[in-house]
Protein backbone atom coordinates (compact mmCIF):
# COMPACT_ATOMS: atom_id res chain seq x y z
CA UNK A 1 0.00 0.00 0.00
CA UNK A 2 2.69 2.28 0.90
CA UNK A 3 5.02 1.38 -1.98
CA UNK A 4 2.35 2.84 -4.76
CA UNK A 5 2.73 6.79 -3.65
CA UNK A 6 6.45 6.33 -2.82
CA UNK A 7 6.90 5.09 -6.39
CA UNK A 8 4.93 7.96 -7.37
CA UNK A 9 6.93 10.06 -5.46
CA UNK A 10 10.04 8.92 -6.71
CA UNK A 11 8.50 9.25 -10.42
CA UNK A 12 8.20 13.04 -9.73
CA UNK A 13 11.98 13.44 -8.61
CA UNK A 14 12.89 12.05 -11.53
CA UNK A 15 10.90 14.22 -13.49
CA UNK A 16 11.68 17.26 -11.72
CA UNK A 17 15.76 15.89 -12.05
CA UNK A 18 15.37 15.71 -15.84
CA UNK A 19 13.35 18.97 -16.16
CA UNK A 20 16.52 20.55 -13.96
CA UNK A 21 19.10 19.03 -15.89
CA UNK A 22 17.57 20.53 -18.84
CA UNK A 23 16.92 23.72 -17.94
CA UNK A 24 20.99 24.01 -16.55
CA UNK A 25 22.11 22.64 -20.30
CA UNK A 26 19.56 25.22 -22.02
CA UNK A 27 20.75 28.04 -19.79
CA UNK A 28 24.47 26.80 -20.46
CA UNK A 29 24.25 26.07 -23.41
CA UNK A 30 22.16 29.65 -24.15
CA UNK A 31 25.63 31.05 -22.46
CA UNK A 32 27.95 29.28 -24.36
CA UNK A 33 26.21 30.46 -27.60
CA UNK A 34 26.95 33.95 -27.07
CA UNK A 35 29.71 34.70 -29.40
CA UNK A 36 31.70 37.45 -28.90
CA UNK A 37 31.61 39.80 -32.40
CA UNK A 38 33.44 42.69 -31.78
CA UNK A 39 36.19 43.30 -29.28
CA UNK A 40 38.02 47.03 -29.51
CA UNK A 41 40.43 48.41 -27.17
CA UNK A 42 39.86 52.51 -27.98
CA UNK A 43 41.37 55.29 -26.11
CA UNK A 44 38.86 55.40 -23.28
CA UNK A 45 37.35 51.78 -22.43
CA UNK A 46 37.48 48.03 -23.93
CA UNK A 47 34.41 47.62 -26.09
CA UNK A 48 33.07 44.63 -25.69
CA UNK A 49 29.76 43.34 -28.40
CA UNK A 50 28.39 40.08 -27.66
CA UNK A 51 25.78 38.33 -30.01
CA UNK A 52 23.05 35.39 -28.00
CA UNK A 53 20.25 34.72 -31.18
CA UNK A 54 18.53 37.71 -31.88
CA UNK A 55 20.12 39.92 -29.00
CA UNK A 56 23.20 41.43 -29.13
CA UNK A 57 24.46 43.09 -25.89
CA UNK A 58 27.11 46.33 -25.85
CA UNK A 59 29.64 46.33 -22.21
CA UNK A 60 32.41 48.54 -21.56
CA UNK A 61 34.48 46.41 -19.15
CA UNK A 62 36.06 43.16 -19.78
CA UNK A 63 34.62 42.12 -16.27
CA UNK A 64 31.59 40.26 -16.59
CA UNK A 65 29.57 42.84 -14.94
CA UNK A 66 25.83 43.35 -16.53
CA UNK A 67 25.27 46.67 -14.76
CA UNK A 68 25.63 48.65 -17.47
CA UNK A 69 25.24 46.35 -20.66
CA UNK A 70 23.00 48.09 -23.40
CA UNK A 71 21.27 45.02 -25.68
CA UNK A 72 19.23 45.00 -28.25
CA UNK A 73 16.73 42.30 -30.11
CA UNK A 74 17.20 42.61 -33.77
CA UNK A 75 13.84 40.92 -34.33
CA UNK A 76 12.22 43.42 -31.83
CA UNK A 77 14.25 46.34 -31.36
CA UNK A 78 11.73 48.08 -29.30
CA UNK A 79 12.22 45.14 -26.42
CA UNK A 80 14.41 46.73 -23.72
CA UNK A 81 16.05 44.20 -21.56
CA UNK A 82 17.62 46.21 -18.84
CA UNK A 83 15.90 47.97 -16.36
CA UNK A 84 18.10 51.35 -16.05
CA UNK A 85 17.00 52.85 -19.52
CA UNK A 86 13.50 52.42 -18.39
CA UNK A 87 14.18 53.88 -15.17
CA UNK A 88 15.97 56.96 -17.18
CA UNK A 89 12.99 57.23 -18.86
CA UNK A 90 10.83 57.92 -16.09
CA UNK A 91 12.55 61.38 -15.77
CA UNK A 92 9.42 62.13 -18.44
CA UNK A 93 7.56 62.35 -14.99
CA UNK A 94 8.69 65.75 -14.18
CA UNK A 95 9.44 67.15 -17.65
CA UNK A 96 6.87 65.04 -20.14
CA UNK A 97 7.29 67.40 -23.46
CA UNK A 98 11.32 68.26 -23.57
CA UNK A 99 11.83 70.42 -26.25
CA UNK A 100 15.35 70.25 -26.01
CA UNK A 101 17.44 67.36 -24.45
CA UNK A 102 20.99 66.59 -23.46
CA UNK A 103 22.27 63.16 -23.26
CA UNK A 104 26.11 62.56 -21.98
CA UNK A 105 27.22 59.30 -23.01
CA UNK A 106 25.94 57.40 -25.53
CA UNK A 107 26.47 53.92 -25.01
CA UNK A 108 24.30 51.74 -28.24
CA UNK A 109 21.97 54.70 -27.82
CA UNK A 110 19.18 52.94 -26.64
CA UNK A 111 18.15 56.35 -24.78
CA UNK A 112 18.36 58.72 -27.74
CA UNK A 113 16.58 56.27 -30.02
CA UNK A 114 13.74 56.23 -27.60
CA UNK A 115 13.75 59.49 -27.24
CA UNK A 116 13.80 60.72 -30.67
CA UNK A 117 10.74 57.90 -31.53
CA UNK A 118 8.86 59.78 -28.30
CA UNK A 119 9.08 63.03 -29.20
CA UNK A 120 10.10 63.54 -33.17
CA UNK A 121 10.35 67.32 -32.63
CA UNK A 122 12.91 67.39 -30.01
CA UNK A 123 16.05 68.44 -30.33
CA UNK A 124 18.44 65.83 -28.91
CA UNK A 125 22.28 66.70 -28.58
CA UNK A 126 24.21 63.56 -27.42
CA UNK A 127 27.78 64.12 -26.06
CA UNK A 128 30.08 61.14 -26.15
CA UNK A 129 33.69 61.62 -25.59
CA UNK A 130 34.65 57.97 -27.03
CA UNK A 131 34.73 57.89 -31.18
CA UNK A 132 35.24 54.40 -31.16
CA UNK A 133 31.46 54.35 -29.42
CA UNK A 134 29.66 55.98 -31.99
CA UNK A 135 30.92 53.77 -34.70
CA UNK A 136 29.83 50.73 -32.75
CA UNK A 137 26.41 52.47 -31.96
CA UNK A 138 25.99 52.81 -35.83
CA UNK A 139 27.31 49.75 -36.88
CA UNK A 140 25.30 47.10 -34.22
CA UNK A 141 22.44 49.07 -32.94
CA UNK A 142 21.75 50.97 -35.97
CA UNK A 143 21.73 54.31 -34.10
CA UNK A 144 21.64 57.17 -36.61
CA UNK A 145 22.43 61.00 -36.11
CA UNK A 146 19.61 62.88 -38.02
CA UNK A 147 17.99 66.52 -38.22
CA UNK A 148 16.50 66.16 -34.53
CA UNK A 149 19.69 64.34 -32.86
CA UNK A 150 23.06 65.22 -32.80
CA UNK A 151 26.28 63.51 -31.76
CA UNK A 152 28.97 65.63 -30.17
CA UNK A 153 32.48 63.81 -29.59
CA UNK A 154 33.49 65.92 -27.14
CA UNK A 155 34.27 66.20 -23.35
CA UNK A 156 31.34 65.97 -21.36
CA UNK A 157 32.69 68.47 -18.74
CA UNK A 158 34.17 70.65 -21.61
CA UNK A 159 30.89 70.52 -23.62
CA UNK A 160 28.88 71.65 -20.84
CA UNK A 161 31.56 74.49 -20.32
CA UNK A 162 30.82 76.13 -23.68
CA UNK A 163 27.32 75.27 -23.44
CA UNK A 164 26.61 77.66 -20.46
CA UNK A 165 29.03 80.04 -22.28
CA UNK A 166 26.82 80.31 -24.83
CA UNK A 167 23.65 80.24 -22.55
CA UNK A 168 22.36 77.05 -23.76
CA UNK A 169 19.23 75.70 -21.56
CA UNK A 170 18.05 71.90 -22.18
CA UNK A 171 14.82 70.70 -20.77
CA UNK A 172 16.57 67.20 -19.95
CA UNK A 173 19.70 66.17 -19.27
CA UNK A 174 20.48 62.57 -18.78
CA UNK A 175 23.86 61.54 -17.50
CA UNK A 176 24.75 58.18 -18.04
CA UNK A 177 28.27 58.35 -18.69
CA UNK A 178 29.55 56.01 -16.17
CA UNK A 179 30.05 52.84 -18.12
CA UNK A 180 32.88 51.07 -17.22
CA UNK A 181 35.76 50.29 -15.47
CA UNK A 182 37.14 53.96 -15.29
CA UNK A 183 34.56 56.86 -13.58
CA UNK A 184 35.53 60.05 -15.13
CA UNK A 185 36.35 61.54 -11.85
CA UNK A 186 35.47 65.04 -13.52
CA UNK A 187 32.50 64.25 -14.18
CA UNK A 188 31.38 63.31 -10.39
CA UNK A 189 32.08 66.76 -9.01
CA UNK A 190 29.90 69.67 -6.98
CA UNK A 191 31.19 72.21 -9.56
CA UNK A 192 30.12 69.81 -12.78
CA UNK A 193 26.74 69.70 -11.43
CA UNK A 194 26.68 73.17 -11.04
CA UNK A 195 27.34 73.47 -14.58
CA UNK A 196 24.63 71.27 -15.37
CA UNK A 197 22.23 73.06 -13.36
CA UNK A 198 23.34 76.03 -15.00
CA UNK A 199 22.06 74.56 -18.39
CA UNK A 200 19.40 73.33 -17.17
CA UNK A 201 16.13 75.30 -17.78
CA UNK A 202 13.74 76.01 -15.37
CA UNK A 203 11.28 73.63 -14.98
CA UNK A 204 13.93 70.81 -16.26
CA UNK A 205 14.71 67.85 -15.52
CA UNK A 206 18.18 65.53 -14.85
CA UNK A 207 18.27 61.56 -14.57
CA UNK A 208 21.78 60.41 -13.75
CA UNK A 209 22.51 56.81 -13.39
CA UNK A 210 24.95 56.21 -10.90
CA UNK A 211 26.34 54.20 -8.31
CA UNK A 212 24.29 52.28 -5.94
CA UNK A 213 27.27 49.80 -3.97
CA UNK A 214 30.96 50.97 -2.39
CA UNK A 215 31.53 54.17 -0.50
CA UNK A 216 30.93 55.82 -3.06
CA UNK A 217 27.62 55.86 -2.62
CA UNK A 218 27.53 58.17 0.04
CA UNK A 219 29.48 60.68 -1.32
CA UNK A 220 27.79 61.08 -4.66
CA UNK A 221 24.75 61.10 -2.89
CA UNK A 222 25.72 63.87 -0.51
CA UNK A 223 27.25 66.01 -3.76
CA UNK A 224 23.52 65.81 -5.75
CA UNK A 225 21.86 66.71 -2.44
CA UNK A 226 24.23 69.82 -1.69
CA UNK A 227 23.89 70.91 -5.20
CA UNK A 228 20.13 69.89 -6.49
CA UNK A 229 18.79 69.66 -2.89
CA UNK A 230 16.14 66.46 -2.41
CA UNK A 231 15.86 64.29 -5.13
CA UNK A 232 14.74 60.97 -6.16
CA UNK A 233 16.16 58.38 -5.92
CA UNK A 234 14.89 55.16 -8.52
CA UNK A 235 15.99 51.66 -7.62
CA UNK A 236 14.96 48.15 -8.67
CA UNK A 237 15.93 45.14 -6.70
CA UNK A 238 16.72 43.30 -10.08
CA UNK A 239 19.35 46.09 -11.29
CA UNK A 240 22.15 47.44 -9.61
CA UNK A 241 21.48 50.61 -10.91
CA UNK A 242 20.53 54.04 -8.99
CA UNK A 243 18.81 56.80 -10.72
CA UNK A 244 18.67 60.20 -9.47
CA UNK A 245 16.07 62.54 -10.71
CA UNK A 246 15.72 65.62 -9.59
CA UNK A 247 15.11 69.20 -10.64
CA UNK A 248 16.23 72.93 -9.98
CA UNK A 249 12.92 73.57 -8.16
CA UNK A 250 11.73 72.12 -5.06
CA UNK A 251 9.99 68.54 -6.05
CA UNK A 252 6.53 67.34 -5.88
CA UNK A 253 5.23 64.90 -3.83
CA UNK A 254 5.28 61.19 -5.56
CA UNK A 255 1.59 61.07 -5.65
CA UNK A 256 1.22 63.85 -7.59
CA UNK A 257 3.37 62.45 -10.26
CA UNK A 258 0.18 59.50 -10.47
CA UNK A 259 -1.76 61.95 -13.16
CA UNK A 260 1.38 62.67 -15.40
CA UNK A 261 2.47 58.54 -15.08
CA UNK A 262 -0.93 57.47 -16.36
CA UNK A 263 -1.09 59.70 -19.40
CA UNK A 264 2.59 58.50 -20.35
CA UNK A 265 1.11 54.68 -20.19
CA UNK A 266 -0.18 55.06 -23.49
CA UNK A 267 2.89 56.49 -24.97
CA UNK A 268 5.22 53.85 -23.35
CA UNK A 269 3.22 51.06 -24.57
CA UNK A 270 4.79 50.10 -27.62
CA UNK A 271 8.22 49.72 -25.37
CA UNK A 272 6.15 47.30 -23.30
CA UNK A 273 6.10 49.62 -20.01
CA UNK A 274 4.31 51.23 -17.71
CA UNK A 275 5.09 54.11 -16.09
CA UNK A 276 2.53 53.98 -13.40
CA UNK A 277 4.74 50.56 -12.39
CA UNK A 278 7.69 53.09 -12.08
CA UNK A 279 6.54 55.44 -10.29
CA UNK A 280 6.00 53.61 -6.94
CA UNK A 281 9.74 53.42 -6.72
CA UNK A 282 10.57 56.79 -6.26
CA UNK A 283 11.96 57.54 -3.25
CA UNK A 284 13.56 60.63 -1.47
CA UNK A 285 14.46 58.50 1.74
CA UNK A 286 17.98 59.78 3.20
CA UNK A 287 19.59 56.58 3.08
CA UNK A 288 23.27 57.64 2.98
CA UNK A 289 25.72 59.18 5.24
CA UNK A 290 24.72 63.13 4.72
CA UNK A 291 28.16 63.61 6.55
CA UNK A 292 30.30 62.23 3.89
CA UNK A 293 32.37 64.13 1.89
CA UNK A 294 31.63 66.24 -1.08
CA UNK A 295 33.12 65.31 -4.26
CA UNK A 296 34.47 68.75 -5.53
CA UNK A 297 36.86 69.67 -8.59
CA UNK A 298 39.72 69.65 -5.29
CA UNK A 299 38.81 66.06 -3.96
CA UNK A 300 37.26 63.69 -6.55
CA UNK A 301 39.04 60.25 -5.67
CA UNK A 302 36.08 58.58 -7.02
CA UNK A 303 38.13 55.61 -8.74
CA UNK A 304 39.95 55.14 -4.85
CA UNK A 305 36.61 55.64 -2.92
CA UNK A 306 35.20 52.55 -5.38
CA UNK A 307 37.14 50.11 -4.43
CA UNK A 308 37.11 51.08 -0.55
CA UNK B 1 77.47 67.97 4.11
CA UNK B 2 76.11 65.70 1.27
CA UNK B 3 73.61 63.86 3.15
CA UNK B 4 71.60 67.08 3.28
CA UNK B 5 72.46 67.53 -0.68
CA UNK B 6 71.16 63.88 -0.96
CA UNK B 7 67.83 64.79 0.67
CA UNK B 8 67.49 68.27 -0.81
CA UNK B 9 67.64 66.80 -4.38
CA UNK B 10 65.25 63.70 -3.10
CA UNK B 11 62.50 65.95 -2.11
CA UNK B 12 63.13 68.03 -5.29
CA UNK B 13 61.77 64.89 -7.01
CA UNK B 14 59.15 63.85 -4.75
CA UNK B 15 57.36 67.43 -5.45
CA UNK B 16 58.49 67.31 -9.71
CA UNK B 17 56.19 64.02 -9.89
CA UNK B 18 53.69 65.18 -7.34
CA UNK B 19 53.10 67.79 -9.14
CA UNK B 20 52.74 67.03 -12.20
CA UNK B 21 50.02 64.08 -11.15
CA UNK B 22 48.42 67.33 -9.78
CA UNK B 23 48.37 68.50 -13.06
CA UNK B 24 45.97 66.24 -14.72
CA UNK B 25 43.54 66.81 -11.78
CA UNK B 26 44.13 70.50 -12.00
CA UNK B 27 43.60 70.50 -15.72
CA UNK B 28 40.80 68.25 -16.19
CA UNK B 29 37.44 70.47 -15.23
CA UNK B 30 38.55 72.44 -18.11
CA UNK B 31 39.74 70.35 -20.68
CA UNK B 32 38.86 66.92 -20.11
CA UNK B 33 41.17 64.16 -18.55
CA UNK B 34 42.19 62.59 -22.48
CA UNK B 35 45.40 61.37 -23.69
CA UNK B 36 46.04 64.52 -24.74
CA UNK B 37 45.58 66.47 -21.53
CA UNK B 38 48.25 63.76 -20.13
CA UNK B 39 50.37 64.42 -23.66
CA UNK B 40 50.54 68.82 -22.34
CA UNK B 41 51.11 67.71 -19.03
CA UNK B 42 54.22 65.69 -19.58
CA UNK B 43 55.75 67.74 -22.63
CA UNK B 44 55.35 71.25 -20.56
CA UNK B 45 57.56 68.82 -17.39
CA UNK B 46 59.90 67.40 -20.22
CA UNK B 47 61.07 70.80 -21.72
CA UNK B 48 60.96 72.66 -18.07
CA UNK B 49 63.01 70.22 -16.64
CA UNK B 50 65.57 69.94 -19.58
CA UNK B 51 65.32 74.04 -19.46
CA UNK B 52 65.97 73.59 -15.86
CA UNK B 53 68.96 71.61 -16.05
CA UNK B 54 70.72 73.80 -18.48
CA UNK B 55 70.03 77.06 -16.16
CA UNK B 56 71.14 74.92 -13.07
CA UNK B 57 74.53 74.16 -14.38
CA UNK B 58 75.44 77.41 -15.74
CA UNK B 59 74.15 78.98 -12.41
CA UNK B 60 76.61 76.16 -10.74
CA UNK B 61 79.78 77.87 -12.69
CA UNK B 62 78.82 81.08 -10.13
CA UNK B 63 80.54 80.58 -6.20
CA UNK B 64 78.35 77.54 -5.68
CA UNK B 65 77.12 77.29 -2.23
CA UNK B 66 75.08 75.42 -0.39
CA UNK B 67 72.86 78.81 0.58
CA UNK B 68 72.48 79.67 -2.88
CA UNK B 69 71.24 75.78 -3.70
CA UNK B 70 68.74 76.60 -0.81
CA UNK B 71 67.67 79.81 -2.50
CA UNK B 72 66.49 77.75 -5.55
CA UNK B 73 64.13 76.09 -3.11
CA UNK B 74 62.74 78.84 -2.04
CA UNK B 75 62.43 80.34 -5.41
CA UNK B 76 60.47 77.27 -6.23
CA UNK B 77 58.39 77.49 -3.54
CA UNK B 78 57.45 81.18 -4.60
CA UNK B 79 56.48 80.04 -7.73
CA UNK B 80 54.20 76.91 -6.50
CA UNK B 81 52.09 78.28 -4.48
CA UNK B 82 50.52 81.23 -6.49
CA UNK B 83 48.80 78.15 -8.35
CA UNK B 84 46.68 77.56 -5.09
CA UNK B 85 44.58 81.23 -6.36
CA UNK B 86 45.98 81.85 -10.37
CA UNK B 87 45.13 78.46 -11.41
CA UNK B 88 41.29 78.78 -11.77
CA UNK B 89 41.02 82.21 -13.19
CA UNK B 90 44.43 81.53 -15.55
CA UNK B 91 42.45 78.33 -16.87
CA UNK B 92 39.07 80.03 -17.24
CA UNK B 93 40.63 82.85 -19.22
CA UNK B 94 42.52 79.92 -21.44
CA UNK B 95 39.39 78.19 -21.89
CA UNK B 96 37.43 81.66 -23.59
CA UNK B 97 40.38 82.17 -25.58
CA UNK B 98 40.97 78.77 -26.67
CA UNK B 99 38.77 76.30 -28.14
CA UNK B 100 40.39 73.08 -29.17
CA UNK B 101 41.01 71.46 -25.98
CA UNK B 102 44.19 70.10 -27.00
CA UNK B 103 45.91 73.62 -27.19
CA UNK B 104 44.13 75.20 -24.55
CA UNK B 105 45.30 72.29 -22.13
CA UNK B 106 48.64 72.76 -23.60
CA UNK B 107 48.49 76.46 -23.21
CA UNK B 108 47.30 76.21 -19.43
CA UNK B 109 49.76 74.00 -18.28
CA UNK B 110 52.82 75.86 -20.08
CA UNK B 111 51.45 78.66 -18.04
CA UNK B 112 50.84 77.23 -14.73
CA UNK B 113 53.92 74.96 -14.36
CA UNK B 114 56.87 76.04 -17.06
CA UNK B 115 58.35 78.76 -14.05
CA UNK B 116 58.10 76.60 -11.17
CA UNK B 117 59.22 73.06 -12.66
CA UNK B 118 62.28 75.15 -14.62
CA UNK B 119 63.45 75.87 -11.45
CA UNK B 120 63.11 72.33 -9.53
CA UNK B 121 65.16 71.46 -12.58
CA UNK B 122 67.77 72.78 -11.76
CA UNK B 123 68.52 71.31 -8.25
CA UNK B 124 69.78 68.10 -9.92
CA UNK B 125 73.00 69.56 -12.07
CA UNK B 126 73.40 72.41 -8.93
CA UNK B 127 74.00 69.51 -6.62
CA UNK B 128 76.16 67.27 -8.48
CA UNK B 129 78.74 70.52 -8.50
CA UNK B 130 78.01 70.40 -4.69
CA UNK B 131 78.74 66.99 -4.11
CA UNK B 132 81.68 66.05 -6.99
CA UNK B 133 85.49 67.01 -5.95
CA UNK B 134 87.70 65.06 -7.95
CA UNK B 135 86.51 64.15 -12.00
CA UNK B 136 87.64 60.55 -10.99
CA UNK B 137 84.46 59.96 -9.01
CA UNK B 138 81.89 62.30 -11.10
CA UNK B 139 80.04 60.01 -13.02
CA UNK B 140 79.40 57.89 -9.07
CA UNK B 141 78.02 60.39 -7.68
CA UNK B 142 75.87 61.92 -10.77
CA UNK B 143 74.75 58.33 -10.97
CA UNK B 144 73.96 58.03 -7.07
CA UNK B 145 72.50 61.65 -7.16
CA UNK B 146 69.77 60.55 -9.71
CA UNK B 147 69.92 57.70 -7.90
CA UNK B 148 68.33 59.52 -5.20
CA UNK B 149 66.16 62.28 -6.77
CA UNK B 150 64.61 59.67 -9.11
CA UNK B 151 63.33 57.48 -6.02
CA UNK B 152 62.16 60.56 -4.72
CA UNK B 153 60.11 61.20 -7.72
CA UNK B 154 59.03 57.46 -7.95
CA UNK B 155 57.78 58.19 -4.11
CA UNK B 156 56.19 61.39 -5.16
CA UNK B 157 54.52 59.57 -7.84
CA UNK B 158 52.89 56.76 -5.54
CA UNK B 159 52.02 58.84 -2.01
CA UNK B 160 50.32 61.49 -4.69
CA UNK B 161 47.96 59.15 -6.52
CA UNK B 162 47.35 56.56 -3.98
CA UNK B 163 47.00 58.50 -0.91
CA UNK B 164 47.21 62.24 -0.71
CA UNK B 165 44.71 62.74 -3.37
CA UNK B 166 42.19 60.71 -1.22
CA UNK B 167 43.31 62.31 2.02
CA UNK B 168 43.78 66.44 1.12
CA UNK B 169 42.15 68.51 -1.69
CA UNK B 170 44.39 69.49 -4.40
CA UNK B 171 45.40 73.05 -2.61
CA UNK B 172 46.39 71.62 0.35
CA UNK B 173 48.45 69.46 -0.89
CA UNK B 174 50.20 72.27 -3.20
CA UNK B 175 50.20 73.79 0.18
CA UNK B 176 52.44 71.10 1.56
CA UNK B 177 54.74 70.84 -1.36
CA UNK B 178 55.82 74.50 -0.93
CA UNK B 179 56.08 74.00 2.61
CA UNK B 180 58.46 71.06 2.00
CA UNK B 181 60.65 73.20 -0.49
CA UNK B 182 60.91 76.35 2.02
CA UNK B 183 62.09 73.86 5.03
CA UNK B 184 64.40 71.84 2.93
CA UNK B 185 65.86 75.74 1.91
CA UNK B 186 65.47 76.72 5.59
CA UNK B 187 67.43 73.83 6.07
CA UNK B 188 70.47 74.25 3.22
CA UNK B 189 70.71 78.09 4.51
CA UNK B 190 71.20 76.45 8.04
CA UNK B 191 74.02 74.10 6.95
CA UNK B 192 75.25 76.60 5.02
CA UNK B 193 75.77 78.57 8.10
CA UNK B 194 76.98 76.21 10.15
CA UNK B 195 79.73 74.52 7.97
CA UNK B 196 80.98 77.93 7.30
CA UNK B 197 81.03 78.85 10.69
CA UNK B 198 83.15 75.69 11.69
CA UNK B 199 85.27 75.99 8.45
CA UNK B 200 85.77 79.86 10.02
CA UNK B 201 86.79 77.95 13.23
CA UNK B 202 89.14 75.35 12.45
CA UNK B 203 90.91 78.25 10.48
CA UNK B 204 91.51 80.73 13.15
Amino acid sequence: MNSVPFRRRSQRCLQLLILVCLLVTMLLSSILDAKIIHRERSLYSTILLDERGSVICLQFSVREDQRNQSCKDRDDPRRLIFGYAKMMMMSLLLQPEPQRILIVGLGGGTLPTMLNELYPDAHIDVVEIDPAVVTVAETYFDFRANDQVKVIVQDARVFTKRAGIRGDSYDLIMLDAFNGDYIPEHLMTREYLEETRAILADDGVIAANTFSISRLYDHESATYQAVFGEFYNVTMRESANRIIITTGRPLPPVKALMDTAIALNARLKRYSMRATDYQRLFSTRVDWDPDARLLTDQYAPANLLREE
Amino acid sequence: MAPIIYLLAFVGGFVIMSLELLGGRVLAPYFGSSIYVWGSIITIFMLSLSLGYLFGGRLSLNQPSLRRFGIIFIVAAAFLYPLVFFAEPIMNWIFELIEDPRYGSLVASALLFIVPTVILGMISPYSVRLLVSSTHESGQVAGRLYFVSTMGSALGTLATSFYFVLWFEINTIVTLLTAALVLMGAIAGLAHRHHSASKAGSEA
